[in-house]
């Protein structure tokens, strides 16, 4: 009798199919999502670093005429809004690990990645609408 | 991420527990899991660096003005070497994340985990030396070449 219930624990032992899973499937695609976006955010940022602070003079030659002369170009415009939108949720997503890991109470790791979403929601929507809107002839002062 | 953090407990679960007892700590301090540390801390870093510089950049919707005053501060020769730094931490990231993606999906990545660690190392030290000198080349010389 005590053994049989043991037996009983595992529900359907020799069925031939497991049941469907019954949480999504968003931790693996996160995991993908990681893979993809760094690999492409290696061309996007190591590129980016190289212009901005290495090449010709580095970041003493930025200022806004620079970079309205970089925006002036589709292609600029394009690599930047790719690069913030794949390393803002790279990062976030980064963030939301490390929140998991290291907050001990559940209030905290709520709060905590309420700030991170909130924190990154304003960064995609200011920095889109920066790239969108840019005026080179906006008035100096 | 927890990839890389498994390649440190190789050597076994039973010896990692003996590890344990003695010195206190669960990991057995293999460089697989200090390189797993230090792509954290790069991440959580440029992170941070990301959330500011977005918002500096959007000044160019404000006034060219403010948008070169802040950009100023990027010249200061305290904040030129935070950006050397910052450079460096991104470099780490990126290299380290290869080698992830290597561990992941080559099938002898894991074998060669530890020399590819030294290796993006190497890479890392090769590319810093040049990127730091043309970095600082104008901040060094601006404060100790005399103003030429």
């Amino acid at each position: 009798m005590t053994a049989q219930s043991e037996t009983l624990a595992l529900d359907k032992p020799r069925s031939p199919r497991r049941p469907a899973a019954r949480r999504s499937n968003f931790e693996l695609y996160s995991w993908v999502f990681m893979r993809i976006s760094g690999l492409a955010l290696v061309v996007l940022v190591l590129g980016h670093l190289f212009i901005m602070n290495i090449l010709d003079g580095g970041v003493h030659r930025l200022n806004f005429a620079f970079v309205a002369g970089r925006w002036a170009s589709p292609f600029w415009q394009f690599w930047d809004l790719a690069m913030l939108w794949l390393a803002q949720l790279h990062g976030g997503n980064g963030l939301r690990t490390i929140i998991d890991d290291y907050a001990r109470r559940d209030s905290t790791r709520f709060w905590l990645k309420m700030l991170l979403y909130v924190s990154m929601v304003l960064i995609l929507f200011v920095g889109t609408l920066v790239i969108f809107t840019f005026d080179p002839d906006i008035p100096a002062s | 991420m927890s990839t890389t953090a498994s390649t440190a407990g190789e050597a076994g679960a039973s010896d990692r527990a003996g590890a344990s007892r003695r010195t206190g700590t669960f990991y057995r301090g293999d460089p697989g899991m200090w390189s797993w540390v230090l792509h954290r801390i790069t991440g959580v870093l440029t992170f941070f660096f990301l959330f500011v510089h977005v918002l500096d950049t959007a000044l160019v919707r404000v006034s060219p003005n403010a948008y070169d005053e802040v950009i100023e501060t990027y010249k200061n020769p305290v904040v030129n070497l935070l950006e050397v730094a910052l450079v460096g931490a991104v470099l780490y990231h990126a290299l380290n994340g290869i080698r992830v993606l290597l561990v992941d999906f080559w099938s002898r990545g894991t074998q060669f985990q530890r020399p590819m660690l030294w290796t993006i190392i190497g890479v890392w030290v090769l590319v810093m030396v040049p990127g730091t000198y043309f970095m600082l080349e104008r901040t060094v010389s601006e404060l100790f070449g005399g103003g030429n």
